[in-house]
């Protein structure tokens, strides 16, 4: 009997993933450098949320002459004024950053009343205002998030398993965040507040599969005193594999839902999501296990021995 | 062997029942829910204002006006100090003067100077400006410290500061003032219950939802509405002013919407304020017929305003809201009544909102919009559409892969696990009155692909067991022992990155974070728990021989 088709996977996986350790840290060091030097060149393509600024959406009965919209809005003395259409051509997205020292909020008034002139009876289904002081709040806000996160979450670590899992996991992280900012500096994808959340999932994600593998090593240290590490590593990879397979699957499919939501952020989010699915997977494999194979912990430690005696027992 | 106890088959119908009851109103129409019996819960969960449409306007209260006029009353009040005359009532004989000079505040407002003429004076002219410092007032009461900071400074002068504690109570002070007198607007226009929070040291969040016109909003809230009877300085011509020949004392005001007088000079000192207000209505103007505000002042507000017109007869005044003139009439005959109107350049509704302003009474400072989102009602609702397409598809596409994965035992038990998970994050942030919002809507999706995964880890755990040679029974129940510290320690990291985005988050961030932790926990329940209950009366039922997966 084939069905279920979890008896497909085969259970007593053999793969060697420590063999390929040394050229996945070669390729992750060159993506992750690839990405760092993205960001410094290409930058982050930031939205109102952390530069400031006001985007306007409109909504006519009639197609949007942009070339009109364009003209108008852009002799009103706004800076970086940016017109695009937007999902139908009866819809059009304005960004501009309001002229130096006027009040943000008059100014998207101005704005408004000047499409209406061109436009009589346009809607504006969506109007966001950031004024420059709350927008760099929000910068350090969400810097600070992800700092405090990945802290906590290795302090965490820490103390459940060993400081080298710990840094193994750390590690691990600052692999997951480079390369997810790399793949937004490249694409240029819309770096919002909805991209924190994102970027705080992934790490959650991360450390979620990270902590599974390393929960495995630990129980197979203790199981096998004499295998060397990198035997522990490739069997506790192996037996999680089926796992690891299945829940990122599981939440591909949960995010293959979402992409049928409508809405810049939603979108960016969904493909990041995805991307930080992918990079997290393979991180908990590549960058976490093998870095504690450079720094190894403690074998047979008692006490990390008996605490794991004891958790086992309800 | 396989035991399950029976609190544990108790809590879980009990927690699945209750979070059925408390989710089912979020899926009745509004009929139904008012027609129930008030002993069931009625509450729906909150909707963001990305979902349901609305207004989110951030201010910020620039108490820096408010340090700036307390300075300049100390700056008016210390050259009675320093000449050594008498306040008003004050007992004794009156002091030496003091010489000064260059009394006025530097141009950031925020430091008053004085310039003694003797040197030798400066001890003496410190301690009587410190004689105008009034205490501050804390949270819990007096701070034992006052407001003024006087020190001499180089070149014989003597610098009058705010003290820290003074500012933080003063802006304080303005932001519940300024609360206040929104509520007082909002209520007054009868809208739609906006919420109305303080937000951090000096900011003020109001949120409308529905259908809304944020202009009206910011023009409802954000006015600081002070409104002034101000003589009109005709020792100048008009050219003369505008040339910038003003006198001390007065000020060159603008009059929009006048092209044949733009520009008004007018007295700095205010006869009356809006303070003195106690009516104020929209009405005509009974000669034009134009819209018009009419208004009655206070007795000390009609008794100043009498004395004033009876002493200016002939000569005109200006109506001033917020540094603009309104209007700028003579004065015909002295005007005893305590009444008056206000006639501008109005339509009916501004003439309405005018007088709305003034019933509520004006801000302590202005207030300055730092932050505005506006989302149709229109769009809300397309979002919620697409939410729940979306969590529909993705429920679909996971019950299906579950189901061929672990089969229809295992597979679902796991969906049903996740069921009455989605149901108790409903329910829970229904109770707790926690918001929903579209990336809210995404973390809730992203909830059923992750929930899955307790169950996955204890499947998983089972298979290997049994592999290892273990009997059925056995393969179970060690399979939950052992997973469940893995679920735990996943967990755990999972919630500590919700709860930081709860802490920092903003907005619909903030409902991301609220489904994710509430997720987080629900999960742990139906996995371990529900899970754990269901597995085992399916083999107390079926005792297989071996595990289906």
């Amino acid at each position: 009997m084939k069905w279920p088709f979890i008896k497909l996977i085969p259970k007593n996986t053999k793969f060697r993933f420590v063999r390929f350790s040394i050229p996945a840290a070669i390729v992750s060091v060159v993506l992750c450098i690839a990405s760092l030097v993205s960001c410094f060149t290409l930058g982050l393509n930031f939205g109102i949320d952390f530069k400031g600024g006001t985007v306007v959406e409109a909504v006519w009965d009639k197609p949007i002459n942009l070339a009109q919209v364009r003209e108008r809005v852009g002799n009103m003395n706004l800076r970086d004024v940016g017109v695009q259409d937007f999902q139908e051509p009866n819809q059009a997205m304005i960004r501009f950053l309001p002229p130096e020292g006027a009040d943000a909020s008059a100014t998207v008034d101005a704005v408004k009343a000047e499409l209406r002139a061109i436009m009589p009876g346009v809607k504006f289904p969506r109007v966001e205002v950031v004024g420059p002081k709350v927008s760099e709040e929000l910068g350090t806000n969400g810097a600070l998030a992800l700092g405090i996160a990945i802290i906590l979450v290795v302090l965490y670590i820490w103390t459940r398993f060993e400081l080298q899992m710990g840094f193994g996991s750390i590690v691990a992280l600052a692999h997951d965040i480079i390369l997810t900012l790399g793949f937004m500096s490249i694409t240029q994808l819309d770096f919002s507040l909805t991209t924190i959340a994102a970027l705080l999932t992934i790490i959650g994600y991360s450390m979620n599969d990270t902590v599974v593998v390393f929960d495995r090593m630990r129980e197979n240290m203790r199981k096998y005193k004499k295998m060397s590490l990198g035997d522990i590593i490739d069997l506790s990879t192996n037996e999680t594999l089926s796992r690891t397979i299945i829940t990122a699957l599981t939440t591909f499919l949960a995010l293959l839902g979402l992409t049928v939501v409508g809405g810049e952020t939603m979108q960016v989010f969904t493909v990041i999501m995805l991307f930080g699915v992918f990079i997290g997977t393979y991180s908990s494999i590549y960058v976490a296990a093998p870095v504690l194979i450079l720094w190894p912990p403690k074998r047979g430690a008692e006490k990390a021995a008996a605490r794991t005696e004891a958790d086992a027992r309800p | 062997m396989l035991h399950v106890a029976r609190w544990r088959v108790l809590a879980v119908i009990i927690v699945s029942l209750l979070g059925l009851i408390f989710a089912l109103p979020n899926a009745l129409p509004q009929s139904v829910r008012d027609s129930m019996p008030s002993f069931l819960p009625s509450k729906t969960v909150n909707l963001g204002l990305d979902l349901q449409g609305g207004s989110y306007l951030m201010f910020e209260v620039e108490s820096q006006v408010v340090y700036k006029a307390r300075l300049e009353a100390v700056a008016d009040d210390l050259s009675r100090e320093l000449r050594g005359q008498k306040r008003p009532g004050e007992l004794g004989a009156s002091k030496t003067p003091i010489l000064f000079a260059g009394r006025g505040l530097t141009p950031d407002g925020q430091v008053a100077r004085v310039t003694i003429q003797n040197p030798a004076d400066i001890p003496e002219a410190i301690k009587r400006i410190e004689t105008l410092a009034s205490p501050v007032i804390g949270l819990t009461g007096p701070t034992g410290r006052t407001d003024l900071d006087v020190k001499a400074a180089p070149g014989n002068v003597v610098e009058i500061r705010l003290t820290d504690e003074a500012k933080v109570a003063m802006t304080r002070r303005a932001v519940s003032q300024s609360i206040e007198v929104i509520r007082r607007r909002i209520d007054e226009t009868g809208t739609k219950e906006p919420a109305i929070t303080r937000q951090g040291v000096d900011r003020i969040v109001v949120q409308a939802p529905g259908e809304s016109d944020p202009e009206k909003l910011k023009r409802l809230v954000g006015q600081t509405a002070r409104l002034t009877f101000q003589m009109v300085d005709e020792t100048v011509s008009p050219s003369e002013a505008a040339a910038g020949r003003i006198p001390p004392g007065s000020i060159l005001l603008e009059q929009p919407g006048r092209s044949e007088e733009p520009m008004v000079l007018v007295r700095r000192r205010a006869l009356v304020t809006g303070d003195n207000l106690t009516k104020a209505d929209p009405g005509f103007d009974q000669q034009s017929g134009e819209p018009a505000v009419t208004f009655q002042f206070d007795g000390a507000g009609a008794r100043a305003f009498a004395r004033a017109s009876t002493d200016n007869v002939g000569k005109r005044f200006a109506i001033v809201l917020d540094d603009k003139v309104l209007s700028a009439p003579s004065i015909r005959e002295p005007i005893l009544g305590g009444s008056g109107q206000i006639s501008g350049s109005f339509t009916i509704e501004s003439a309405n909102e005018l007088a709305t302003l003034l019933r509520a009474g004006a801000l302590p400072a202005p207030l300055k919009v730092m932050e505005q989102r506006t989302v149709g009602p229109e769009l809300g609702r397309d979002s919620i559409n697409a939410g729940a397409t979306a969590g529909i598809i993705a429920m679909l596409l996971i019950v299906v892969f579950m189901i061929l994965a672990y089969g229809l035992v295992f597979g679902g038990i796991a969906i049903l696990a996740l069921t009455v998970n989605l149901i108790l994050i409903l329910a829970a942030m229904t109770m707790v009155g926690a918001t929903l919002t579209l990336p809210g809507i995404a973390g809730l999706i992203l909830t059923i692909g992750a929930a899955v995964d307790a169950n996955v880890l204890i499947y998983e755990r089972m298979r290997e067991e049994e592999l290892a040679g273990r009997s059925t029974a056995l393969a179970i129940d060690a399979g939950f022992k052992r997973a469940i510290v893995t679920v735990m320690d996943a967990n755990v990291t999972a919630l500590l990155t919700a709860l930081i985005l709860f802490y920092f988050g903003a907005g619909p961030v903030r409902g991301f974070a609220w489904t994710l932790s509430i997720g987080v926990i629900t999960s742990l329940f139906t996995a371990i728990l529900m899970t754990q209950v269901l597995v085992a009366a399916w083999y107390r039922q079926t005792k297989p021989k071996r595990l289906p997966i």
